[in-house]
């Protein structure tokens, strides 16, 4: 079963511009889902509209089969949002906001204080349950709109920038709490800058440029989709030029780095042993940017220019 | 995981939804009380002091009633119309501006009752002050109840209308500035020549005509006539201007909700 469907779907706001152009999107369901795309793409619009934030101007979307258009009380029961921007009531304590959301969906007061206690107590939240959420620190209010959106356990969490601004350590228990999730039948659709965070975590991907979808693909597929990867070597000894090794381009960044481009037929071994050859010892390597970001890259880049070339 | 189905219990969850709506601008009432219920009995106050024990010897009778015993209903409902317009207007833009709205707004609860939980939570302040004001003015005047239902009907039905118009300022308001104007450019005027202070029969025939287009001289006179017995206007005509007040603006109010005019586009 489909989580999400989405068909022809146009958003044109009030001032002309048109943020989404025709998106057609299905998300399966017990997916963890990455949508990516450069600020202004239209992610936030997209999932404005999944989440009845923003008005549609035309399309259709469907929420386990449920019609937005048709049966929205059923549809938004089925959804639980965490957005980009922080909207929480700084004059509430952490334990009045989840429980209150509870109530907008139904969930009687009893249950929403056990609910309340397990995802607090999940997120490393409990122990402050009774501080205003303006006390708390961005990373804390972060995950405290992360609990307010599972209190009414939704079948499709939607996470727009969820761990914009968290530090590492913060951002790593994040993902396993939402792996955890996920494992446990939680479809999740994620949006992130941080394009690791995208492959460490989802399973396909859909990436969004000028209000369009340009790629919609299994992570690992998209992956193999890159033609080349560049990795940067650090050496032993400086140079004073690039080496020159036939099939393989070489640069020299600084005395001691080069950088190598290899094409998905070539391997890294015949680039050692050639280097080594040449007396040239590689004291350690690293890929030049991560692969998704390379992907992204070079399919968003290519989308602008294919709007610029069809610019009059 | 499971999502919690409102199919099969819509009634139970749309209950649960409202009330949680009125528990969360009642404990707003509460926390800031500083703000929502000591203002208008401190108002109270000083207008029976001045209006009522300084100025009332010197005007004598109104409406064949001690001064400070005709003011007193009029008082109390001028507390009672700014206090639930206030309530709505500054929670719901308050709720808009810090975007928490969307805890809302992006919940299956459906606009109707979102606007039915606004209002109640106006409607609840405005009565609580109203008692309030009530309270404070029994230490200046005896009260006689004439018509008990008509008190009940009149406050609350006035309570509703204003804080369904606190709502549709609030949907329309932009920034703080808004959600002032119509308390201060259009409420006040209308309360002050509603009949709070004065029984239209003082003014000349053109004025009288005049006020009758106020509809807060129809709610003030109702609710002075449950007192009284006596008003400057048709109860029933009052009373039909106040159920087709709050109808009509619940309407506008749902329809503004569903159309998403002033928060999203």
């Amino acid at each position: 079963m489909q989580a999400l469907s989405v068909r022809g779907l146009v958003k044109t706001y009030q001032n002309g511009a048109q943020a989404l152009k025709g998106i057609d999107l299905e998300v399966e369901q017990g997916d963890f889902f990455a949508l990516l795309g450069p600020n202004g793409a239209g992610k936030t619009t997209l999932i404005g509209i999944l989440t009845s934030l923003v008005n549609k101007t035309s399309g259709e979307v469907r929420v386990f089969g449920h019609d937005l258009d048709r049966e929205l009380e059923t549809a938004k029961s089925c959804i639980g949002v965490v957005p980009q921007e922080l909207n929480l009531n700084g004059f509430e304590s952490l334990e009045t906001i989840v429980v209150n959301q509870a109530g907008f969906y139904g969930i009687p007061r009893a249950i929403a204080r056990e609910r309340a206690e397990i995802y607090l107590g999940k997120l490393g939240l409990w122990d402050r349950r009774t501080k205003m959420s303006r006390m708390l620190s961005g990373g804390m209010k972060r995950r405290l709109m992360i609990a307010r959106a599972l209190m009414h356990e939704p079948r499709l969490l939607i996470l727009d920038e969820p761990t914009a601004g968290v530090d590492i350590e913060i951002r790593r228990s994040m993902w396993e709490f939402l792996r955890e999730l996920n494992e446990r039948g939680t479809t999740i659709i994620l949006t992130t800058h941080y394009l690791e965070e995208a492959e460490a975590l989802c399973r396909s991907i859909a990436i969004i440029d000028g209000g369009r979808i340009i790629a919609r693909d299994q992570m690992g597929g998209l992956l193999r989709s890159l033609q080349t990867e560049t990795f940067v070597l650090n050496l032993r000894h400086a140079l004073p030029a690039a080496p020159v090794v036939d099939g393989y381009p070489i640069k020299l960044i600084d005395k001691s780095t080069l950088e190598v481009e290899l094409t998905k037929e070539q391997n890294l071994n015949e680039v050692f042993a050639r280097l080594s050859a040449a007396g040239i010892q590689v004291l350690s390597m690293r890929n030049k940017v991560n692969r998704l970001e390379e992907v992204f890259m070079r399919l968003t880049d290519k989308s602008a220019h294919a709007v610029g070339g069809a610019a009059p | 995981m499971s999502a919690f189905d409102p199919q099969k219990h819509v009634a139970r969850a749309r209950w649960i939804g409202f009330t949680t709506i009125l528990r969360r601008e009642f404990g707003r009432i509460v926390r800031i009380w500083g703000q929502t219920l000591v203002p208008s009995a401190v108002t109270a106050t000083l207008y029976f002091v001045i209006f009522g024990s300084l100025i009332g010897r010197r005007v004598g009778q109104m409406g064949g009633f001690d001064y400070m015993q005709y003011i007193a209903p009029g008082l109390i409902m001028m507390s009672v119309i700014t206090n639930a317009y206030g309530n709505v207007v500054s929670s719901f833009f308050g709720a808009k501006f810090q975007r928490f709205l969307e805890e809302v707004t992006v919940s299956p609860m459906p606009n109707w009752l979102v606007v039915l939980g606004f209002a109640s939570g106006g409607i609840l302040r405005g009565l609580l002050v109203g008692a309030i004001v009530t309270v404070v003015s029994l230490f200046f005047t005896h009260l006689e109840v004439h018509h008990i239902l008509i008190i009940i009907a009149a406050v609350f039905l006035t309570a509703t209308v204003f804080a369904l118009g606190g709502f549709i300022n609030a949907v329309f308001a932009r920034n703080f500035d808004q959600v002032n104007w119509i308390p201060t450019f259009v409420l006040t005027p209308l309360t002050y020549f509603g009949g709070v202070f004065y029984s239209i029969s003082l003014l000349p025939e053109l004025a009288q005509k005049i006020s009758f287009a106020n509809p807060i001289l129809h709610m003030v006179s109702a609710f002075r006539y449950g007192f009284l017995g006596t008003s400057d206007v048709d109860v029933r005509v009052a009373f039909a201007i106040m159920i087709g007040s709050a109808i009509l603006l619940f309407v506008i109010a749902v329809g503004l909700m569903n159309r998403g005019t002033g928060m999203r586009e």
